[in-house]
């Protein structure tokens, strides 16, 4: 027996609760229930969400960091306490590695654009791997072609896992030296194994990003003990608003590395002969920064972490587990992946139903689902396909929701038979 | 059996919808072809391409597709090599613009009478107008049979 005093369990989620708090699940589609089942691409947003950005204008607004008023300090001071919701969410070691970004867009192409050019040379190379989001493609194929560095691929397994013996081999040479890869895929829901990724790069020279995108969302991230030196996500899958994301780079990267975007608040001092940066983060945070979405971010960081990341990651693993049952169950339906450590994202194809049919067809039923490529056409490439129909789910999923996908998805198949 | 939950999307699926998307017609190579044009919806991962074999009179003779969509694109494009065959360039294209009135708002009332059979034969595709995200669906070939016509070689509907 433990010695330790056994922590009281925490309470699963209340499932219901939690979506008296989203007034958008009250609403109905084409006359039926709303059920959202496309989180994965944007979640919804809570009350509370609502409420610290609402508060915010009606209440506390002006701009920060430079008003000596009492308006300004109060937003000030709102805005910047995302900044250390958003250290506790991460686990990092300061609130200066945080770095405010629209987007984990905006946070690989600021990583590629400033790090890229200052510490790679024409020549060394940038590993990512075949499950990636175009957002993490695309700024490394405009660093390779402005810059001469490699672009190299690491491939997926049949399984939808990173093929790491392949990964290894790529890193064999000691050219890479970044390696960036998603925490997640968003596409098969595979985790990658990210403590692994990081020992192996830093093995062989090679710094790591991971985009966390979809990851944070899901479990419990800790940057420090992942060991990765960027990490990045975006709020508006975090529950949070839209044009605000996160970008976490070790303190001595992100001080030794040059600004992105030139222009107020980032600056020390200026005059028409030179300026200098101001401190980290706000080197990289020129202009005005999303105030009010910053305020918004907290809120959602706040919300979620009280719900607890043990209670969020069974209450989803349920989920998953129950739709890779029921929808596996449905004749002619295949599911894309089937990696062993996976979260809240399935995407499956439909015999004789193409999948903008198949979102169509549930629309109309009230289902919310996303269809095409996912923002990763090199991935559904990889498994010889168009396109897929994807499904995936947050803290608000029910099983009842879960079935009837199911049950409809079923009827879609008689439809076009 | 139809299952009958779907029965309010019957405007949209209309059954020639569904005929033509199950057995697309002309749905092969032409390797005599004179033009041909690829489409490409990136959004949707929609790919056709367009293939024309013109008549000594220039009207287009005879008109084939290959590709892979759903339903509401492949009906599109395998009705519109049964319509274009006997028309000119121009014929052709103003069928094409008609279609794509139709599709965004539903009808072609300003259509000119020299479309209108044709029109007719498209009707059940203007069910793509209440769902803003597949007007493309009904396009692309159409935009394809544009750039084969122009000697493009290529177009995209986003």
């Amino acid at each position: 027996m433990s010695d330790a005093a056994p922590s009281a369990p925490r309470a699963g989620l209340d499932v219901m609760a939690i979506r008296r708090e989203f007034p958008i699940l009250a609403e109905t589609v084409r006359g039926k229930p709303l059920v959202f089942l496309d989180s994965a691409a944007s979640a919804q947003k809570p009350r509370a969400v609502i409420a610290a950005m609402a508060g915010a204008m009606e209440r506390q607004y002006a701009n920060v960091h430079r008003g000596l008023h009492w308006m300004s300090e109060r937003a000030t001071e709102a805005y910047e306490s995302a900044r250390d919701a958003a250290q506790a969410l991460l686990g990092a070691a300061s609130r200066d590695e945080i770095v405010f970004v629209r987007n984990t867009t905006e946070g690989i192409n600021l990583v590629a654009h400033s790090w890229g050019r200052a510490f790679l040379r024409p020549g060394d190379a940038v590993l990512i791997s075949a499950m990636e989001h175009h957002s993490n493609i695309v700024p490394w194929q405009m660093l390779r072609d402005q810059h001469g560095t490699e672009l190299r691929i690491a491939p997926v397994t049949e399984a939808g896992e990173l093929d790491m013996a392949a990964f290894e081999a790529l890193l064999a040479d000691g050219r890479v030296k970044l390696v960036a890869v998603t925490h997640m895929s968003n596409v098969l829901g595979t985790y990658t194994p990210a403590e692994r990724i990081v020992t192996l790069a830093h093995q062989a020279g090679a710094k790591v990003l991971l985009d966390g995108s979809q990851a944070v969302v899901h479990r419990k991230v800790d940057v420090q003990r992942l060991g990765c030196d960027f990490y990045v996500f975006t709020g508006h899958k975090l529950y949070g608003p839209t044009g605000i994301g996160v970008l976490w780079g070790r303190a001595e990267l992100l001080e030794a590395m040059p600004p992105f975007l030139g222009g107020g608040d980032m600056i020390s001092s200026v005059s028409f002969e030179r300026s200098t940066w101001a401190r980290v983060p706000h080197k990289f945070e020129a202009g005005t920064p999303a105030i009010i979405e910053g305020i918004g971010l907290k809120a959602a960081i706040d919300w979620t972490m009280a719900l607890g990341w043990e209670a969020i990651a069974a209450h989803e693993q349920a989920l998953t587990d129950h739709a890779l049952a029921r929808l596996s169950a449905i004749e002619g339906l295949s599911i894309l992946g089937r990696a062993q450590d996976r979260g809240g994202v399935v995407s499956f194809t439909l015999d004789g139903v193409h999948a903008h049919d198949v979102a169509t067809l549930l629309d109309r039923q009230g289902i919310a689902v996303r269809a095409g490529q996912h923002c990763a056409e090199p991935l559904i490439r990889r498994f010889g396909l168009d396109s897929t129909a994807r499904a995936s789910f947050a803290a608000y999923t029910t099983m009842a929701e879960i079935d009837f996908l199911a049950e409809q998805l079923a009827r879609v198949r008689a439809f076009f038979r | 059996m139809v299952a009958t939950a779907f029965d309010e999307l019957r405007d949209l699926y209309q059954e020639v919808i569904l005929d033509h998307g199950r057995h697309p017609r002309n749905h092969r190579r032409l390797q005599d072809a004179d033009r041909s044009a690829k489409g490409d919806n990136p959004m949707c991962g929609d790919r056709v391409e367009v293939f024309l074999r013109l008549g000594p009179d220039e009207r287009i003779a005879e008109a084939t597709f290959e590709g892979r969509g759903c339903a509401i694109s492949l009906a599109s494009a395998s009705l519109m090599t049964e319509i274009v065959p006997g028309r000119t360039a121009a014929e052709a294209r103003a069928i094409g613009a008609a279609l794509r009135t139709l599709a965004r708002t539903g009808t072609c009332p300003a259509c000119a009478p020299a479309v209108a059979e044709a029109i007719e034969r498209l009707a059940p595709l203007g069910g793509v107008s209440e769902y803003p995200s597949r007007v493309k669906c009904a396009t692309l070939a159409w935009h394809a049979l544009d750039a084969a016509l122009s000697g493009e070689g290529r177009a995209t509907s986003e």
